[in-house]
C-alpha cells in the first residue's frame, strides 16, 4: 500500500478537504506552519498571510524590469524582503513554482540542507558515519559535503558502530559537534553500548562536567521488503536510555528543522528518519528556522478522536482521515515528533477537547512509543477519556520479506479508519 | 609459561595508507631507533597479510618466506640504518618524520657497535633494560631522570600507593560501597605515563581508575569525596569509583565496561587531530592516552580503535596494563596470542612491551610513544607487563593466584625500584623519601577528613545534570518545561 507521497500533487489531494480548517491556525502561528500541507494550498494564494511572516523573496526584479531568478537557495536566504501580494504577483515567471517563497525539495535533500547549514555555521559540526564522505551518503543525505568540507569534517569510517559512535561521544566530549550516520538505524544496535552507557549517562555521571553535543541520527522503520533485519525500529529500544532525547522527522519542513536543532543542541539528540520518507517532496522557507525538539506538530486540528502518531504513520493517518472526514468524522491528527520527552500539552490540549485518544505507530506491540505514551496520557489525562486509549501498532514478528506480509506487519489507513469508528462510538 | 624475561621487544610497520588517496599525507619514517626499528617496503608490492615480524626467533617464518611476501626479494627482516632507507626502494617516498630524539642518540651507539649481533636475529629486539644498563656503565651522569623527577615520581606513586591503601581501609570501615578496585601494583605505569602529559592531554580509563585520576592532578580529596559518594567529589557524588571525570584535568573518564573508554579516547585523540587540521589550531598537539587491561585486549572496541587510530594516525596511546589477570581469568587461558604487543603491527602502528614494574623504563617508552603521537605520526601499543598486588576489587578474595607469582612481583614493586634507584644514584637521600612518604600520608588523611566532613547530595541533586540543556525533560501538560519547576529536579515529576 503506497504511504509516500511523491510530488506536490499526492500531499495536496490528501488534504484538499482539511485546507479549511488548516488555514486559520496557520495564519496566525508565527512558527513552522502547523500543516504542512495545508501550507501549501496556502503558498498558493499569495493574499494569505505574506505580509505576516517575513519570507525570503527569490526573485529580484531589476531596474530595467527583467527577472532575475537567483537559483542559489544560499544567496536567497540572505534577502529577507518582506513582498507584499502586489509586487509578487508582478513578478510571474515562467516557472510558476518560483512565484511562492521557499524552495521545494525532497526530504534527504532538506535533510542535507540543514546540515550543510549547520556545518557552515559552526566548523565545530562534522559527520562521521560509513560511506557519508565519497559516497555521499547511502541515502545521499551527506552528497557533495565531503567535497565541500573535506575528508576529515565528514569522515568515513570503517564498519564499526561501536567504536566510531563512541569516537563521537569522545569527540563530543572534548569539543566538537558530531554528526553519527547509522547506515540504517538497525545498525545502531551495534553501538547500543556507547549509546546507552556513555551517551546517555556521561553527562550525569561526570557531574555535569563533560556535555555530548552529539546527534545519532539514520534511517530505520520497515522499507519495502528489506527483510527483517533493515527494518526495526529502534525508538522502543533506546526510549529508557536517559539522558538523551529522541525525535523523529516525517516531513522535509521538519527534517531540516529538526536536524538543525539537534545539532544546536547540547543534549545528545538521536533523530529518526525513514527509508521511505525521504523522497517526499515539499515546499520549505528559505529563512533559517528550527523545529522545537521538544514540541509536537499539530498536523490538523479535530474534535472527535485525537490521533497521535509519528513518522511514517503520520501518512497513514492522513490517508485514513481523508476516509474518514468524507464519513463525516472530524479527527484530529498531532505528529507527536518528539518521542522522548512526550510534549504532554500539545497532546493534553487535544485530548481535553476531544476525549478520545487513538495512537498509531509503526513499533511494535510490546514496549513501543504507544505503550509509553498510553501510560503518560493514563497518568496525566485519565480524567479527560471517555474511552480506553487504543493503540494501533505492528504486529510483534520480525518484519517479513514477503511483501503481503509486511503490508500486514504494519499498519494501515483501513485499520485506522475502523479504530476511529470503533473509537467513536 | 613465565613472563620474567622483560626485555623490549618492538615490532613496527611504517603507517601506509598507501594504495588510495587520501588527503592525509603519506608518512613515511625511515630513521632507525634502536629500539623501534622500521621496515620499509614499497607501497606497490604491499602483501596481502601483513608481515609478521616476531622478535622470538624461533617462532619467526623464514627468511625466504618473508624475503617473497614482498617483492623486491631483497628485503629482509632487518633494521635498516639511517642512511640506506632508500636504496632498496623503488618508490622514494618523502620522509616527513624527524627522528626520535632523546634517547635515540644514546642508542644507535649501542646498536652500530652490535650490529652483527642484529643481523643474525630477524626480529629487532633490543632490551631497554640492556640499553638502561649500558647508559648507567656508561657513565654516573648519563641518568635518565633529574633529581627534581626523580622526586616527583616517586611522590606520585606513593600518593596512589596510600591513596589505595586507605581506600580498602575505608571500604572495610563502611565509608564506601559498591566495586572499588584499586591499583596497588601497578603504579609505576600512571605515573610513567601521565607525569609526561600537559595539562590538556587527555587521559582515559577503566573502573581501576583512582590513581590516574591521582597522577593527572585531581586532588587526592576530590577523589576520596567521590568514594565517599559526597556531593564535593570530583563528580558531585553521581560517578563513584568507576567514573572519576575531570574537565580542569582532562580526564575521560573511569568506565564500568572493558573497552568502552577506547572509543572514546579515540574521539578525545580525534578532537586533536580535528582542531589542528580543520579548525586550523595550527599548535594543538594533545595527545590522548587510554588505559586499559589484558582482558579488553581481547574485546572488538580494541581492536576497532586500534584500525582507526592508526588509518588517521590519531594522537593517542594505546596502554595495556597486563596484570596477567581478568578477575579470576588468566590472561593466557583467555587469549589466543598472549603477547599484546604484537597486535600494533598487525594495524599498522608499533608494538612496544615494556616492564610495567619499573617507572623508569615505563617512562622512556612514554617519552617515544607520546613523542610520536605530538608529532603527528600516529598511535602506538604499549604493553606494561605489570601486576596488581590486590585482588580484583575489593570484594574478589584473590585465592585463584599463585602464591609464589605474587611474591615473585611483590619483589618487583616499583617503588621500592626507584627509592633504590634514587638511593643508589645519590639522587636523594633517605630523609628526603621519608619526608615524602611523611607529606603523603597526611595528604592522604586530610582527603578523608575532607570528605568526611563533606555533605552528602541533596535531594534536588537528583535530575539536574541528567541532560546538559534541561529542556530535555520535555513539556509539561501545563505548557511549561518541566525544568522550569523549581522542585522538578527532587524527582517528583514524572517524565
Amino acid at each position: 500500500m503506497a504511504a509516500t507521497f511523491h510530488g506536490v500533487g499526492a500531499t495536496v489531494a490528501a488534504l484538499s478537504s482539511s485546507s479549511s480548517s488548516s488555514s486559520s491556525s496557520s495564519s496566525s502561528s508565527s512558527s513552522s506552519p502547523s500543516n504542512s500541507f495545508g501550507s501549501k494550498i496556502l503558498l498558493s494564494s499569495p493574499s494569505r498571510s505574506f505580509s505576516v511572516r517575513k519570507r525570503a523573496s527569490f526573485t529580484m526584479v531589476r531596474s530595467e524590469g527583467s527577472m532575475n531568478f537567483d537559483l542559489n537557495f544560499k544567496g536567497r536566504r540572505a534577502q529577507q524582503l518582506i513582498a507584499n501580494a502586489v509586487a509578487t504577483k508582478a513578478d510571474s515567471s515562467p516557472a510558476s513554482s518560483s512565484s511562492k517563497p521557499g524552495h521545494e525539495l525532497l526530504l534527504f535533500e532538506a535533510l542535507r540542507e540543514g546540515l550543510e547549514e549547520e556545518m557552515e555555521r559552526d566548523p565545530r559540526v562534522c559527520v562521521m558515519g560509513e560511506d557519508v564522505g565519497h559516497y555521499g551518503g547511502s541515502y545521499k543525505v551527506t552528497k557533495g559535503l565531503a567535497t565541500k568540507f573535506g575528508d576529515l569534517r565528514v569522515l568515513d569510517t570503517p564498519i564499526a558502530e561501536n567504536s566510531f559512535t563512541g569516537m563521537g561521544i569522545g569527540a563530543a566530549m572534548t569539543g566538537l559537534r558530531p554528526v553519527v550516520e547509522g547506515m540504517n538505524m538497525g545498525f545502531l544496535l551495534l553501538a547500543f553500548n556507547q549509546i546507552s552507557n556513555n551517551c546517555g549517562m556521561l553527562h550525569y555521571t561526570s557531574g555535569g562536567q563533560f556535555t555530548i553535543p552529539i546527534v545519532i541520527r539514520g534511517p530505520g522503520g520497515v522499507g519495502r521488503q528489506l527483510g527483517a533485519e533493515h527494518s526495526q525500529r529502534l525508538e522502543s529500544y533506546f526510549q529508557s536510555i536517559p539522558g538523551i532525547q529522541m525525535v523523529a522527522c516525517s516531513t522535509p519542513y521538519n527534517a531540516k528543522g529538526l536536524m538543525k536543532a539537534a545539532i544546536r543542541s547540547e543534549n545528545p539528540v538521536i533523530l529518526f528518519e525513514h527509508v521511505l520518507l525521504y523522497n517526499l517532496k515539499e515546499r520549505i522557507p528559505d529563512e533559517d528556522y528550527i523545529c522545537n525538539l521538544e514540541e509536537a506538530e499539530m498536523v490538523r486540528p479535530g474534535e472527535h478522536v485525537t490521533i497521535l502518531t509519528y513518522s511514517r504513520m503520520r501518512y497513514h493517518v492522513m490517508q485514513a482521515a481523508k476516509t474518514l472526514v468524507n464519513k463525516g468524522y472530524d479527527p484530529g491528527v498531532i505528529d507527536i515528533r518528539s518521542l522522548k520527552p512526550f510534549d504532554l500539552y500539545t497532546i493534553g490540549n487535544s485530548v481535553k477537547k476531544t476525549h478520545r485518544v487513538l495512537i498509531v505507530e509503526e513499533c511494535m506491540r510490546t514496549g513501543g512509543i504507544g505503550a509509553s505514551l498510553i501510560a503518560a496520557i493514563t497518568e496525566n489525562f485519565d480524567d479527560y477519556l471517555d474511552a480506553p486509549i487504543m493503540c494501533l501498532s505492528s504486529q510483534d514478528v520480525p518484519t517479513p520479506y514477503a511483501g503481503t506480509l509486511e503490508e500486514w506487519t504494519v499498519v494501515q489507513p483501513a485499520q485506522i479508519v475502523a479504530a476511529v469508528e470503533q473509537l467513536c462510538q | 609459561m613465565s613472563l620474567s624475561h622483560h626485555h623490549l621487544n618492538t615490532n613496527i610497520l611504517p603507517t601506509l595508507s598507501a594504495t588510495i588517496p587520501t588527503p592525509f599525507p603519506l608518512v613515511f619514517s625511515a630513521p632507525i631507533v634502536s629500539f623501534l626499528s622500521f621496515i620499509s617496503y614499497s607501497p606497490l608490492s604491499l602483501p596481502s597479510s601483513p608481515p609478521i615480524f616476531s622478535p622470538f626467533p624461533s617462532s619467526l617464518p623464514t627468511r625466504k618466506k618473508m624475503a617473497t611476501a614482498f617483492s623486491p626479494s631483497k628485503f629482509a627482516a632487518q633494521p635498516f640504518p639511517l642512511n640506506t632507507t632508500s636504496q632498496n626502494n623503488p618508490l622514494t617516498i618523502p620522509t616527513t618524520a624527524s627522528p626520535f630524539l632523546g634517547s635515540t642518540r644514546k642508542l644507535i651507539r649501542l646498536s652500530s657497535s652490535s650490529n652483527l649481533n642484529i643481523r643474525r636475529r630477524s626480529g629487532t629486539v633490543v632490551a631497554v633494560s640492556d640499553v638502561v644498563k649500558e647508559n648507567k656503565s656508561k657513565s654516573t651522569l648519563n641518568l635518565l631522570i633529574t633529581k627534581e623527577e626523580g622526586l616527583e615520581l616517586y611522590e606520585d606513586m606513593v600518593l596512589g600507593r596510600a591513596f589505595e591503601d586507605m581506600c580498602a581501609q575505608m571500604y572495610y570501615r563502611g565509608k564506601m560501597f559498591g566495586f572499588v578496585h584499586l591499583y596497588n601494583g601497578q603504579e609505576a605505569i600512571s605515573t610513567g605515563f601521565i607525569k609526561l602529559l600537559k595539562q590538556q592531554d587527555s587521559v582515559v580509563s577503566t573502573y581501576r581508575d583512582h590513581v590516574h585520576a591521582l597522577s593527572k592532578g585531581v586532588s587526592a580529596r576530590a577523589v576520596m569525596s567521590e568514594l565517599f559518594g559526597k556531593t564535593t567529589g570530583c563528580c558531585r557524588g553521581q560517578g563513584g569509583s568507576m567514573h572519576m571525570f575531570s574537565r580542569e584535568h582532562n580526564v575521560l573518564g573511569g568506565f564500568a565496561f572493558i573497552g568502552e573508554g577506547i572509543p572514546v579516547a579515540t574521539g578525545a585523540a580525534f578532537t586533536s587531530k580535528y582542531k589542528r587540521e580543520v579548525l586550523k589550531e595550527a599548535d594543538c598537539d594533545h595527545v590522548t592516552l587510554a588505559f586499559f587491561g589484558d582482558g579488553t585486549c581481547n574485546n572488538g572496541q580494541f581492536f576497532e580503535c586500534l584500525n582507526m587510530a592508526a588509518l588517521w594516525k590519531l594522537p593517542i596511546v594505546f596502554v595495556v596494563e597486563n596484570n596477567l589477570w581478568a578477575i579470576g581469568m588468566s590472561h593466557l587461558r583467555a587469549t589466543s596470542d598472549p603477547q599484546i604487543y604484537k597486535k600494533g603491527p598487525a594495524f599498522g602502528m608499533p608494538g612496544v612491551h615494556v616492564d610495567g614494574m619499573d617507572v623508569l623504563k615505563v617512562r622512556e617508552v612514554a617519552k617515544e610513544a607520546i613523542g610520536r603521537a605530538r608529532r603527528g605520526e600516529g598511535p602506538t601499543l604499549v604493553e606494561c607487563e605489570t601486576y596488581r598486588f590486590r585482588g580484583h576489587s575489593l570484594a574478589d578474595p584473590d585465592e585463584l593466584r599463585d602464591p609464589a607469582e605474587k611474591a615473585h612481583y611483590a619483589a618487583r614493586d616499583p617503588i621500592t625500584a626507584l627509592k633504590k634507584y634514587l638511593i643508589e644514584n645519590s639522587l636523594a637521600s633517605e630523609a628526603d623519601l621519608k619526608a615524602i612518604d611523611k607529606k603523603i600520608d597526611e595528604v592522604v588523611e586530610e582527603a578523608v577528613e575532607f570528605a568526611d566532613e563533606s555533605p552528602v547530595p541533596p535531594r534536588s541533586q537528583l535530575l539536574e545534570n541528567v541532560f546538559a540543556d534541561p529542556k530535555g525533560f520535555g513539556i509539561g501538560p501545563d505548557g511549561q518545561y518541566r525544568c522550569e519547576d523549581p522542585k522538578f529536579t527532587e524527582g517528583t515529576a514524572q517524565v
